[in-house]
C-alpha cells in the first residue's frame, strides 16, 4: 500500500529523548525531501514527568500534526496506556522491551534500544535504533538516513568518526530487528522534492529571526514557557553594536523598558505568554496613548493566571486586542504557521513603525515548538520599516493635528513630552474634554493605516464560510479540503490580520449568512468580536489545552452548515 | 513647556519643596552641557507620576527631552531610553511613593545593572498628589489621611536601602538649596553608573518638615539636616554605613563606587564574544 503521510508518535519521560527523537526524524525525512512538521507537548517541570511529541511526514506540505498515529513508540508502560487509544487500528506500536513487557504481540513489537545502543559502543545511540526501525516500516531506503547521519555529525571533531560509525550501527540495528518481525505498514511514496529553498524551522525562531530581518534593533525580555526560546535567540544573535537584548526582572520591566527603547528611535520588542501580557498591560496603554512604536509578542499557553503553562489554547485574543483600560483597541497579527511566524513579525515591526504605536503578534504554544520545512523567505523582498522621523527644529508640536505626525527622537531637535496623561499638542498635560476627543479620534485614525488588501479566499459563492485564525488554521484547512472535496457548500476566508481586518474580506464577510469559526477558547472570542462588527459568526471551540483534529472540525462544520441551510430553508 | 501653556494647569503648591528641586536640576543640566559642549536634545528627563513627576512639564527654559509615564515605572523606561542611546544623559525624576513604594522593585534591578542614569528622587514623606495618604518615608505613627490610628509600618530609610543595594553613587540634599544641590546632581549625572540624588523638597500641604529639616534656634529646635565631613571617604563603604547611623539628614555624597562598569560598558565588552552574524546567516543556520 502507498501512502503519502505518516504520523509517528514518540511518548516517555522527559529527558528519555522523546523529543529529540521526533524532531530527529522530521528533520531526517525533510532532507530526504519529504514535508515534516512535528507537535510537542511537555510537563511543567524541569526533569521526567511525561511527555510526547509527534512527527508527521508527508509528501505534500502539511500544517496540522495529523489526526491518527500510525506508529507509537513508547518508551515506558504509562506511555503506552496513555496514547494507546490514538494509535490507528492497523497501526504499530514499537516499545521498550528493556522497562516493560506487552502481552499482546499483535500489532506491537518489542525494542530494546537503549541496549542496543550500548551495543553499538555508543550510548546516545538509541533514537537511531528507533529511526531505522521506522525507516523500515515505511520502507524508506537506508541511505537517505546514512547520509542525514553523515551530514549531522560532521562537526569537524576528532570523534566525527566514530559518532558516525556508532549512529550507522544503530540505524542498521533498528532495521534488522524490525525486519525479522515482519511487519510493515506499507510503503510511504517518494518524496516530490521542492525546487525552493528551504529552512527547518521551530515557530519561535521564525518569530526571532522575521523581527530581525525587519530590522528589530532592540529586545528585552522574561523568560516565561513557551516564549523562552525567543529570549534566548536574541541573547545570541540580536548583539553587537548597535543592536541589544536583554533579560530584564519582570515584564513590567519588559513593556517599559522596550517602551524606553522605542520613544528613543528603535525598533522594539519583547515575547511573553498570557501572565506577561497581563502584566504588560498599563505599559500597552501608555505606548498606545503616547504614541510609542513596539511589537510585543504573546506565544498562547492555555488558561487565566498560570494556567496551563505548556499547552496550546487560543484565549488570549481579547486580553491582547483590549490589554488595557481606557479606549484602547491594539492593533493584532496572529501567525497560523510557522511561515507566518516568520512574516506575521516582518509585519508586526512595519506596523509598530508605520503607525507609531504598540503591536501584537499573536503565536501559541503549538506553533512555537513545532519544527516544520518552511519555503525559504525572500530576503530581498522584505523592507525594513521605519517611522516617519521629525527632521525639523525646535519647537515641535508632537501632538498636533488628528493623524499620525512625524516622530521625533532624542538627540535631535523637537524635544517634547511623550506623555501617559491625555495631553496637548505639545505633549503637556490637559484634562480639556474637547482634547481628549481629538486625541482619542487621533489615536483610532492611525489603525486604518494598517488595514491591509491580501488575504485568503476560496469558493467565496458560498454563503456559509469557515475562518480560523492562528494555528486552528491548519487543522481547519484540512478539514475544509475534505468538505470541499465532498461538496459540502462552504467557502474559505483567512487572515492573520485580526486587527483592523482587510476591509474587503470583511465586507465580504458581512455578506455572508454564517461565518464558522473554528478557535480554541471558551468563549469563542473572534467570533464575538465579528459579530460585534457586523458578521454572523458563531464559534467552534475547544479547550483541551489541545489543538483540533480536523477529523473534529469536519464533523462540527458539517453540522453547523446543515443546521443553517435548513434554516436557509425554513426561512 | 518653553513658555506658559494655558493649557496645562497643574501647579504646585506655594513654597513646594519641587520647586527647589526643579531649580537645582536645570542649573545641573545647563552646567553640564556648558562643561561637555552637549545639546539640550542629549537630555532625557523620565519623570514618575505624582506632584515630582510633573517637574517634566515645569522646567523652565530650552527643554529637554521627556517622558511622562505611568506611576513607579520610571526605572524600566530610562533603562530602555539609555540602552538605546547611551550617549542620552538620562534623569529619572520621581517621589518617595513612586520610587519607593510602587517602584521600589525596580531599583535592585538597576543597581545591579549599574544602569548609567542619575535619579532625582524628592522625598517628601507623603502622597500629595492623592491628598495625604502615608507613604513609605512617613514616619511609623504618622498619622495621615490613610492612617487614622497611625501610620503602623515602620518608616523606610531610603538612603540606608541604596546603599545595601548597592547603588553604585548615593547623595543626599535638601530642596532648599538649590546651588548646593545643583552640584550633587551634576556629580550624580557624572557618575559613570547609577546614582541617586535623594532630596528632602517638604510637601508645604501635607508634611511641612522645612522647620524640622533646617531648624529653629530661637525655639529651640536642632535642624535635622547636616553636612556630610569635607573628610569623609565616599568610597568607603562601612563608612558610608556609620555616617547613616548618626540620624537625621546628611547633605552631601554618602557613598560612590566608580570602579563598576556600568551596563553599557558591560554590553560592549560582549561584542567581542558575540560574534554578530547578519540576517543571511542567521538563515543559513535554519537551511537545508
Amino acid at each position: 500500500m502507498q501512502m503519502r503521510d505518516f504520523v509517528v508518535r514518540f511518548a516517555g519521560e522527559g529527558g528519555q529523548g522523546v523529543v529529540t527523537s521526533a524532531e530527529g526524524l522530521a528533520q531526517s525525512s525533510t532532507q530526504v525531501g519529504y514535508h515534516a512538521l512535528t507537535f510537542a507537548t511537555f510537563p511543567s517541570q524541569i526533569l521526567g514527568g511525561p511527555t510526547w511529541t509527534q512527527a508527521r511526514i508527508s509528501v505534500n506540505p502539511v500544517l496540522a500534526p495529523g489526526d491518527d498515529v500510525d506508529v507509537l513508540v513508547a518508551f515506558n508502560r504509562d506511555a503506552y496506556d496513555a496514547h494507546r487509544q490514538d494509535v490507528r487500528p492497523e497501526g504499530i506500536v514499537v516499545f521498550n522491551s528493556a522497562e516493560f513487557q506487552l502481552e499482546d504481540n499483535e500489532r506491537s513489537f518489542g525494542l530494546p534500544f537503549e541496549e542496543l545502543a550500548k551495543s553499538t559502543g555508543n550510548n546516545r545511540a538509541a533514537n537511531m535504533v528507533i529511526m531505522g526501525a521506522l525507516a523500515h516500516l515505511i520502507d524508506m531506503p537506508q541511505e537517505h538516513l546514512i547520509n542525514f547521519v553523515e551530514e549531522r555529525f560532521n562537526r569537524g571533531r576528532a570523534e566525527d568518526a566514530e559518532v558516525i560509525r556508532s549512529n550507522i550501527e544503530a540505524l542498521n540495528l533498528g532495521r534488522t530487528h524490525i525486519a525479522e518481525t515482519g511487519f510493515s505498514l506499507g510503503s510511504l511514496a517518494p518524496p516530490e522534492i521542492p525546487e525552493y529553498q528551504q529552512l527547518m524551522i521551530k515557530g519561535n525562531e521564525a518569530v526571532s529571526i522575521g523581527a530581525i530581518a525587519a530590522g528589530l534593533d532592540f529586545y528585552v525580555g522574561y523568560p516565561i514557557s513557551p516564549a523562552t526560546p525567543i529570549l534566548l535567540y536574541m541573547e545570541r544573535n540580536l548583539v553587537g553594536e548597535n543592536r541589544f537584548s536583554y533579560q530584564v526582572s519582570s515584564e513590567i520591566e519588559s513593556i517599559t523598558a522596550i517602551l524606553g527603547a522605542g520613544y528613543a528611535g528603535k525598533r522594539s520588542m519583547t515575547a511573553t505568554s498570557g501572565p506577561g501580557v497581563s502584566l504588560m498591560s498599563e505599559g500597552l496603554g501608555l505606548a498606545w496613548i503616547a504614541e510609542i512604536p513596539l511589537v510585543v509578542v504573546n506565544v498562547q499557553r492555555g488558561g487565566p493566571a498560570t494556567g496551563l503553562p505548556t499547552k496550546t489554547e487560543q484565549s488570549d485574543l481579547y486580553g491582547c486586542m483590549f490589554p488595557a483600560h481606557g479606549d484602547v483597541r491594539l492593533p493584532i497579527i496572529a501567525a497560523g504557521t510557522v511561515e507566518e511566524c516568520f512574516y506575521g513579525a516582518v509585519k508586526a515591526i512595519e506596523w509598530a513603525e508605520k503607525y507609531q504605536g504598540p503591536v501584537i503578534l499573536m503565536s501559541e504554544m503549538s506553533l512555537a515548538e513545532r519544527s516544520q520545512n518552511i519555503r525559504k523567505p525572500d530576503l530581498s523582498k522584505i523592507k525594513q520599516a521605519r517611522r516617519e522621523i521629525y527632521t525639523g527644529t525646535n519647537g515641535y508640536h508632537r501632538y498636533a493635528g488628528d493623524e499620525l505626525s512625524p516622530m521625533p527622537i532624542p538627540g535631535s531637535p523637537g524635544a517634547y513630552v511623550a506623555n501617559g496623561s491625555e495631553h496637548d499638542d505639545m505633549g503637556d498635560t490637559t484634562h480639556l474634554g474637547e482634547r481628549h476627543v481629538q486625541m482619542t479620534e487621533r489615536r483610532f485614525s492611525k489603525i486604518k493605516l494598517l488595514e491591509e488588501d491580501d488575504y485568503e479566499h476560496d469558493q467565496p459563492e458560498h454563503s456559509i464560510a469557515v475562518m480560523p485564525w492562528g494555528g486552528s488554521k491548519g487543522p481547519a484547512l484540512e478539514a475544509y479540503n475534505t468538505l470541499k472535496e465532498n461538496g459540502v457548500p462552504v467557502g474559505w476566508y483567512y487572515t492573520m490580520y485580526l486587527n483592523p481586518l482587510p476591509p474587503k474580506m470583511l465586507e465580504e464577510l458581512k455578506k455572508k449568512d454564517l461565518v464558522i469559526v473554528p478557535e480554541l477558547n471558551y468563549q469563542g472570542q473572534f467570533s464575538s468580536i465579528l459579530r460585534s462588527m457586523g458578521v454572523k459568526a458563531e464559534s467552534i471551540t475547544q479547550y483541551t489545552g489541545l489543538p483540533f483534529k480536523a477529523r473534529t472540525l469536519v464533523e462540527k462544520i458539517t453540522e453547523k452548515t446543515n443546521a443553517q441551510l435548513k434554516e436557509t430553508v425554513r426561512v | 513647556m518653553s513658555k506658559k501653556n494655558p493649557e496645562y494647569d497643574f501647579k504646585w503648591c506655594p513654597g513646594c519643596g519641587d520647586f527647589g528641586v526643579r531649580r537645582a536640576l536645570e542649573l545641573a543640566v545647563i552646567d553640564r552641557m556648558e562643561e561637555t559642549g552637549m545639546p539640550m536634545e542629549n537630555n532625557v528627563v523620565v519623570a514618575g507620576i505624582g506632584c515630582s513627576g510633573n517637574l517634566v512639564h515645569l522646567l523652565e527654559g530650552d527643554q529637554p527631552y521627556g517622558i511622562h509615564g505611568i506611576h513607579g515605572r520610571s526605572l524600566p523606561i530610562a533603562l530602555g531610553v539609555k540602552m538605546a542611546q547611551p550617549t542620552l544623559n538620562v534623569i529619572v525624576v520621581a517621589g518617595d511613593g513612586d520610587f519607593l513604594s510602587i517602584g521600589g522593585e525596580h531599583i535592585g534591578p538597576q543597581a545591579a545593572r549599574n544602569l548609567n542614569i542619575c535619579a532625582v528622587i524628592m522625598d517628601n514623606g507623603v502622597y500629595g498628589l492623592t491628598k495625604g495618604q502615608s507613604s513609605p518615608t512617613s514616619l511609623e505613627g504618622a498619622i495621615t489621611s490613610s492612617t487614622p490610628f497611625g501610620k503602623l509600618e515602620s518608616m523606610t530609610h531610603p538612603l540606608d536601602l541604596y546603599l545595601t543595594l548597592g547603588v553604585s553613587f548615593i547623595a543626599s540634599g535638601f530642596s532648599g538649596q538649590p546651588r548646593p544641590l545643583s552640584q550633587l546632581i551634576k556629580q550624580g549625572m557624572e557618575h559613570p553608573g547609577f546614582s541617586i540624588v535623594h532630596v528632602q523638597s517638604p510637601c508645604t500641604t501635607y508634611n511641612d518638615t522645612f522647620i524640622e529639616l533646617k531648624g529653629d534656634l530661637k525655639n529651640g529646635i536642632q535642624p535635622s539636616l547636616w553636612d556630610v565631613p569635607e573628610d569623609h571617604d565616599s568610597s568607603d563603604r562601612e563608612a558610608a554605613h556609620s555616617l547613616l547611623q548618626q540620624g537625621g539628614v546628611p547633605v552631601g555624597v554618602i557613598y560612590r563606587d566608580t570602579h563598576r562598569l556600568s551596563l553599557d560598558q558591560s554590553v560592549e565588552a560582549t561584542w567581542e564574544k558575540a560574534k554578530p552574524k547578519n540576517i543571511e546567516q542567521l538563515m543559513g543556520a535554519f537551511e537545508f
